[in-house]
This record gives C-alpha cells, sequence and structure tokens, in this order.
C-alpha cells in the first residue's frame, strides 16, 4: 500500500514517499520515513515487508559507509545502485531472500549529473527518468508519462508531483497521512514539505 | 648461530629486521630494470628483458608487462613465477570490483589489494615473501593517470616518474634531474607535470640507454606500454617489437651518446 516515485531532472532527484507504516490494515505510525541517506549525495526509498526493508536499508547504509571511510572517497550513484542490485542478487538466491523495492536517487559529484535507478525485489534494476513503486504506481506512472519532459527543472518537477499527489488523493482508496519529499541536488539532500512545492 | 634470524620471514632480527623481506628487495635490485614515466596524458612503462640466450625462442606475449584490468596495466620486477600469482590475483580482484559496482577499480584499491596479499607474506609464518616489485600504471575517473610502485614487504608509493630493478638508483638520479615538473600549482589536472607523452618516451629511452648494460638497445631486450585516454576512456596499448623498434629510431639520438663513451 505503500506509495514510492521520484523524478530526475538533469542536476536533480525530487523523490516522495508517503509516511504510514502500516501492517495488514492497520497502521503503525504514521509520520515514518521511508528514506535512507546512503552519502551525502545518494538517497534510498525502500517499500515492501517492513522488518526486511529496515534490515536491509542499515546493511546497505552501512556497507556504503564502510566503503567511504575504508576509501576515502565516496560510491558514485551508479556505483552504489549496482552495489544494492548484487546484494540484493545474492540474497534473492539464499534461504530467506530480503521482500525490498528501491529507488536509488543520487548526483554524481564528479560529473554533477543526476540519476535514478530503480529495483525491485526480484533484483531487476533500470536507470530511468521517473519510476515508481507499489499501488501509487497505478496511478501516478500515467501523470509522469503525460507530464514528464527532458530537461524540466525543479519547479516543473514540483508541478508533476503535485499532480500525482492529487491523483493519489482523488483516486486511491487509501488514504495516505502525509508524504515525504526530498531533493538531491549538487549541494546535497534537501528535504521539503508538500505545502512548499 | 650467525643464521638465526634468517630461516624465517616472520622473526625479527635483534636489530628489528627482516632478513628475508630484505633478501627478496635484493633479488629484485638484481632483476630486468623496469621505468614508469607519468606525463599529462598519459604514463610510459618500460621494462626490460634480462639474459636472452639466442637458442631461447622468443616468447609471443609479453614477459614483464602485464595488463591488469581495462584502467591498469603493470610491469614486473623480480621473479616471473611469482608474479604471475600476483597479477592472476589481481586481475580476479579487479573483475569482483567489477562485477560488485559496475565500475572499473580505482587504481590505488587494486594496488593496495595486491599490498595486501605481499604483505600478508612477510607476517605469516613458514611461507617466503613474494620476490616482486610492480610498478602499476593506470587511469580513475576520481584521480586520473597514477603511478604506483610496491616492493615484498607490501609498500606501495605514488610516484611521477620511477625505477625498479638492476641500477634502479643510477635511472632515479637521472629522472630526477631531467624529469620536467610544474612548478605552478594545479595548473594541469593531473598530478602536476609538464611531461607530454613524447617527453615521457623519450626520457624512458635516455634513461634505458643509461641504465642496460649493453651495447645496443633492441625490441628483442625492451618491452613498453603505454596508458592514455581514448574518447574519455582509458586505453592500454603494449608495444609490439616492430613498434618499439620505432620509439628507438625515432629518439635514437638521445640513445646514441652513452655508446660513446
Amino acid at each position: 500500500m505503500d506509495a514510492l516515485f521520484a523524478i530526475a531532472g538533469r542536476d536533480f532527484v525530487i523523490s516522495v514517499s508517503d509516511t504510514s507504516n502500516a501492517r495488514s490494515i492497520v497502521r503503525m505510525k504514521k509520520n515514518y520515513d521511508k528514506t535512507y541517506k546512503l552519502s551525502s549525495h545518494t538517497l534510498m526509498s525502500a517499500c515492501g515487508e517492513s522488518g526486511d526493508i529496515a534490515n536491509f536499508a542499515e546493511y546497505i547504509q552501512g556497507n556504503v559507509r564502510l566503503y567511504s571511510v575504508r576509501n576515502s572517497q565516496d560510491l558514485s550513484p551508479s556505483e552504489t545502485a549496482n552495489f544494492i542490485r548484487n546484494e540484493l542478487a545474492s540474497s534473492l538466491r539464499s534461504r530467506n531472500p530480503y521482500n525490498v523495492n528501491m529507488l536509488v536517487a543520487g548526483v554524481d559529484r564528479n560529473t554533477g549529473e543526476s540519476s535514478l535507478y530503480r529495483i525491485d525485489y526480484l533484483a531487476a534494476m533500470s536507470k530511468v527518468p521517473f519510476a515508481a513503486h507499489g499501488y501509487c504506481a497505478h496511478f501516478v506512472y500515467s501523470v509522469m508519462d503525460h507530464e514528464y519532459k527532458e530537461d524540466i527543472t525543479l519547479e516543473q518537477g514540483f508541478a508533476i508531483v503535485k499532480n500525482c499527489l492529487k491523483v493519489l488523493k482523488e483516486r486511491f482508496i487509501v488514504d495516505f497521512p502525509g508524504f515525504t519529499i526530498k531533493v538531491i541536488s549538487s549541494s546535497g539532500i534537501r528535504e521539503y514539505s508538500t505545502d512548499d512545492i | 648461530m650467525a643464521r638465526r634470524y634468517d630461516s624465517r620471514t616472520t622473526i625479527f632480527s635483534p636489530e628489528g629486521r627482516l632478513y628475508q623481506v630484505e633478501y627478496a628487495m635484493e633479488a629484485i635490485s638484481h632483476a630486468g630494470t623496469v621505468i614508469g614515466i607519468l606525463s599529462k596524458d598519459g604514463i610510459v612503462l618500460a621494462a626490460e628483458r634480462q639474459a636472452t640466450s639466442n637458442l631461447l625462442e622468443q616468447s609471443i606475449g609479453s614477459e614483464k608487462i602485464y595488463e591488469m584490468n581495462d584502467n591498469v596495466v603493470a610491469g614486473v620486477a623480480g621473479l616471473t613465477a611469482d608474479a604471475n600469482i600476483l597479477i592472476n590475483q589481481s586481475r580476479i580482484i579487479a573483475q569482483r570490483y567489477l562485477q560488485k559496482y559496475d565500475s572499473p577499480i580505482p587504481v590505488e584499491q587494486l594496488v593496495r589489494r595486491l599490498c595486501d596479499m605481499k604483505q600478508g607474506y612477510t607476517q605469516f609464518g613458514g611461507l617466503r615473501p613474494f620476490g616482486v616489485s610492480f610498478l602499476c600504471a593506470g587511469w580513475d575517473s576520481a584521480f586520473g593517470f597514477q603511478l604506483y610502485q610496491s616492493d615484498p614487504a607490501g609498500n606501495y608509493s605514488s610516484w611521477k616518474a620511477a625505477c625498479i630493478g638492476e641500477n634502479f638508483s643510477n635511472a632515479q638520479s637521472i629522472l630526477k634531474q631531467e624529469y620536467k615538473d610544474d612548478d605552478s600549482e594545479g595548473s594541469s589536472s593531473t598530478a602536476g607535470t609538464q611531461m607530454t607523452m613524447d617527453d615521457a618516451l623519450k626520457l624512458t629511452c635516455l634513461v634505458l640507454s643509461k641504465t642496460i648494460d649493453t651495447a645496443k638497445l633492441t625490441s628483442e631486450k625492451l618491452e613498453f606500454a603505454t596508458i592514455t585516454l581514448k574518447n574519455n576512456k582509458p586505453h592500454i596499448h603494449i608495444y609490439t617489437s616492430d613498434e618499439i623498434d620505432q620509439v628507438l629510431t625515432k629518439y635514437d639520438s638521445v640513445i646514441k651518446p652513452s655508446n660513446n663513451d
């Protein structure tokens, strides 16, 4: 039931996730942050089995950090995404695989270019301009398909996000308590409230 | 009793030395010379093949210069058999990194992993250290062209121009004199050097002619390799014997004078 989507511009990525933490039909928490900061310029958002998410995300977070400490150099977003995919692929072939879907968004500090990777629980990865996971994908993909253009500005990106949220409110039977909106750009990761955009 | 501290690699002598490791380094200083020179737009590696008998078949591949990965090429001084093990390992390390991160391994990381392996053999008992030094020339997106030297103890260091093997101290003093350093900070992307690839090849020929004890430099006794950038991707070129002859003819004027004295 999670809502997880992201839109990439040339030098930024907007990541949106709902703030509800639920099991079955019961909501456990309504201000839950589903994003994980992997480095100063890389953000991962995840949905799926909540225990798996916490465990897997912390494992990834720890290992990406360990790489930076060992090599005094951060992994680029593409390297990070490939590492995550690789770890998930090995977990998939174990006795108890992680059930996690992820969006990895980041800006490469060497080239300044943004990138967005969509990874599902079967460890299929693709680099995309926009992506969504979960039931919300049924609604927001059509909006993004319709409105996304290459080289959109941050404001245009926010406009698409607004329309996505509007559609979710109007058509989706789930009522979300709120959304985490984060923008990754060359200056790092910044959080916005739904009123800001 | 004089040899009490010689027989094991892992035991310090009372003066705090590891003799086996020092002997390994001594073995290397009798091996064929390897020279590496960093320039603005690439790195030149050159190696000497020692003691070829005229009965010996010329080997087809290169003996002293190996590609470790798409972005790293290494020159070897020391025991070739030991080097083969390390070269093989380094290729596996590089491929594992590529599989994990889908990007070429940063040069220093590869060198460090290799040196970790070398270090292990100076500490864990019953083994002899690798009698090999490497000159690793490589390129990565974060730090550009880099030249690393490593020794049997597992130390490594980064150089603008370096030499290992026979006569390395002579070669190093020539390099120190002739290498055109860039004084102005940050004027070039690669570690402040004024050298071009041509300069580097020329200097390599000069150093080779003064360090190798032979009447005439020939392609039979030499190996050359370069790493440069092509379409923003590292490109390693290991010279054929014809190409080596061309280089030697081109820089004949630098090589000649030493033959006269």
